[in-house]
């Protein structure tokens, strides 16, 4: 490989804490990958696997969904909801033979921004390992 | 207590004549050798007055009832036919109900039947057209009014006098209801009852006790269950995993009391003091023995209980 | 209503195997309330699919549409248009009602049924549905306590519960309630043992599919 793989990660944040707490990163100046797109959800329970899927499908390396700490919802459970659908998908895209490590949660709070530089670090390293997507390999084709 | 002879069972004229009765179980064998049925037979043969003998039973393919009651027959025994209504829709059972009296069976013993989930072939598709109590209607109508579901009329001698028997378990749930799930097979029609493995005896008098005060042991024989445990093993096995079936720990902690190789041996005393105490109680007229795969230690069993030599009636 | 699933992946990746141009046919009756053949479903299919296509270079084309309802020939008559496009396969996510209506309408399409129809029940709660009546067309449950022993015994007992009741399970499974124990005690906190004191009667099955396939006509109603 001549390039270094950049894995394009799409993070869906809710607005509760993932999301501020992407803010708050920026304003401590943390570093962390730029390859992170992140999309503002108004709870983790809006987030779908259809979702996931259209960003798999339109060349995603990975998914992830950030919520905040379990009890923590402002709706409640939307972050649990959203648990229970992300372990869904990691089983569906499994059997078509995708890495269900392309596909993770993570739960945090407003005030957490070193956390989200961290989880940012972290799946980035997750998503270098498993390699690009392979869907992305033949959309560019 | 004596009734009407209905029929020409062995079992019925024990039962009417006010003996104590004794009934064994044999299982068929999952192949056609015929020897099988035999030679677990002759452990039987003198020691019951009739046998039960498994309809596929826990719904595992065997050689008929029918088939093995038969051979059993040849052998001296008397065969009492289990029948589940899992297996055959109301046409098959009439026609089979026939044939079984034709060839010389006078006991049958209607049951609904293990679930298929639990045997060799769960992939198969059950029938329950009819269940056990309505099985049981139908053959008291074929014998006692000469007709078939249908209407369709049997002449005198082509009416099945059949024995008609079938099962209770008091100690399924809910335990209130037992009796009076009882008391329609009695309305129905059933001639005699045989129960479940019996371990605890508080709750089977407290049934007992109510089934006599509704009068049904007036109209039918109840027989009481006994299987003896043969080791600490087997009595854990049936406290915890078979359904219905309650083990008191003070017979668990007895077992736990002797060697293991003898066991056995108060196991089978433990069963002496239970048909003992059968014997005495309101209402049972008979025991049924139910040693599966465990045939040979009939003769001893019915010796230290005192049940035989059985009755020439 | 009648509650579906959908079938494994691997199955109906079985159905398109070979082939590049695909339609997906949802259903907004049943299957969309059991979260089984939506529009939404269709969506998450549709994109597996091509996920999986797009994964191993495979070239596959997946249009999704969904019908009001696939159990009525005038809305099956909606896919007139779609059928012109030449679709190689056609994968129905309604109940096993759908892809036949569209067998019928549309006979030389290949058309493949994407779920499994289980039963007809309700849901206990979001996300868990049980089976409730067997069709056997001549309901009984009133003298039942309003419960349902044919479909809900696993021996549709008329008169249990038999001697494998215990603790308010059925034999077969601990995950299974003896419905007949909730009739027993129901009876019996009603004070009714006495009514209850009859055998139930020898069912007629002939009203059920044991009488044959069921057709109903209801002249009034008839063109």
């Amino acid at each position: 490989m001549s390039e270094e793989f950049e894995p394009r990660i799409i993070a869906f944040c809710c607005q509760y804490c993932a999301y501020s707490a992407a803010d708050m990163a920026g304003s401590m100046r943390l570093q962390y990958p730029c390859n992170v797109e992140i999309v503002l959800i108004p709870c983790t329970g809006r987030f779908d696997v259809i979702l996931a899927l259209k960003a798999f499908e339109a060349g995603a390396d990975g998914v992830y969904v950030a919520g905040c700490l379990e009890g923590n919802c402002h709706f409640l459970d939307g972050n649990i909801r959203a648990k229970q659908r992300v372990a869904y998908l990691q089983k569906e895209i499994q059997k078509i033979g995708v890495e269900p490590e392309r596909l993770a949660m993570y739960n945090l709070s407003a005030s957490q921004g070193p956390r989200f530089a961290e989880i940012v670090n972290e799946f980035s390293e997750t998503i270098s390992r498993v390699g690009p997507s392979p869907m992305r390999k033949n959309l560019a084709a | 207590m004596t009734r009407e002879i209905k029929t020409n069972s062995n079992l019925e004229k024990v039962l009417a004549s006010g003996a104590f009765a004794v009934t064994g179980e044999l299982g068929p064998p999952r192949h056609a050798a015929a020897h099988e049925v035999a030679e677990k037979a002759k452990h039987l043969v003198g020691n019951v007055d009739s046998v039960n003998i498994t309809d596929n039973q826990t719904a595992v393919v065997r050689m008929s009832s029918l088939a093995a009651g038969l051979l059993a027959q040849k052998e001296g025994l008397e065969a009492n036919m289990q029948m589940v209504c899992r297996d055959r829709n109301r046409i098959a059972m009439q026609s089979d109900l026939l044939g079984a009296y034709a060839l010389g069976i006078n006991n049958i013993l209607c049951l609904s039947g293990d679930h298929q989930k639990f045997g060799d072939h769960p992939q198969s598709k059950n029938v329950f057209d009819i269940d056990s109590i309505n099985l049981i209607q139908v053959i008291k109508a074929m014998r006692d009014d000469g007709r078939l579901l249908s209407g369709q009329e049997l002449p005198p001698e082509g009416r099945p006098k059949l024995f008609i028997g079938g099962a209770y378990n008091p100690f399924a749930d809910p335990e209130e209801y037992r009796v009076h799930r009882v008391a329609k097979k009695v309305a129905a029609g059933v001639d005699f009852l045989q129960s479940q493995c019996i371990y605890d005896m508080d709750r089977f008098r407290r049934f007992m006790a109510r089934a006599v005060d509704m009068g049904l042991t007036e109209k039918t024989y109840f027989l009481a269950g006994v299987t003896p445990l043969k080791s600490l093993g087997m009595a854990r096995y049936m406290k915890n995993n078979v359904p219905g079936i309650t083990v008191p720990d003070s017979y668990i902690d007895r077992l736990k009391g002797v060697a293991k190789d003898k066991q056995a041996e108060e196991g089978i005393k433990i069963a002496c003091e239970q048909i003992q105490e059968f014997k005495e109680m309101k209402g049972v007229a008979g025991v049924h023995m139910m040693l599966i795969e465990w045939e040979h230690m009939v003769p001893t069993i019915v010796k230290e209980a005192k049940l035989v030599p059985r009755p020439k009636v | 209503m009648i509650i579906a699933e959908r079938k494994p992946i691997d199955e109906i990746k079985g159905f398109i195997e070979g082939k590049k141009k695909v339609l997906l046919v949802g259903c907004r009756g049943c299957v969309t309330v059991c979260n089984a053949g939506g529009t939404k479903e269709v969506g998450i299919l549709a994109s597996l699919l091509r996920l999986d296509a797009q994964k191993e270079g495979r070239e596959l084309t997946v249009d999704e549409f969904t019908l009001e309802r696939q159990c009525d020939p005038e809305y099956v008559e909606e896919l007139v248009e779609h059928v012109e496009k030449r679709y190689e396969a056609i994968l129905s996510m309604a109940c096993s009602v759908g892809p036949q209506f569209i067998t019928r309408r549309y006979p030389k399409e290949k058309v493949y049924p994407s779920l499994n129809t289980c039963f007809i029940g309700g849901a206990l709660a979001h996300g868990i549905w049980a089976e409730h009546c067997q069709a056997c067309g001549n309901c009984v449950i009133h003298n039942f306590g309003g419960m349902c022993p044919i479909s809900r015994c696993s021996k549709s007992l008329l008169n249990g519960p038999c001697g494998g009741s215990s603790g308010g399970v059925c034999e077969i499974s601990k995950e299974v309630e003896c419905i007949w124990h909730l009739i027993a005690t129901k009876v019996m906190e009603e004070n009714r043992l006495d009514d209850f004191a009859p055998v139930q009667p020898i069912k007629d099955w002939t009203s059920s599919r044991d009488g044959g396939p069921r057709k109903i006509v209801r002249e009034e109603l008839v063109k």
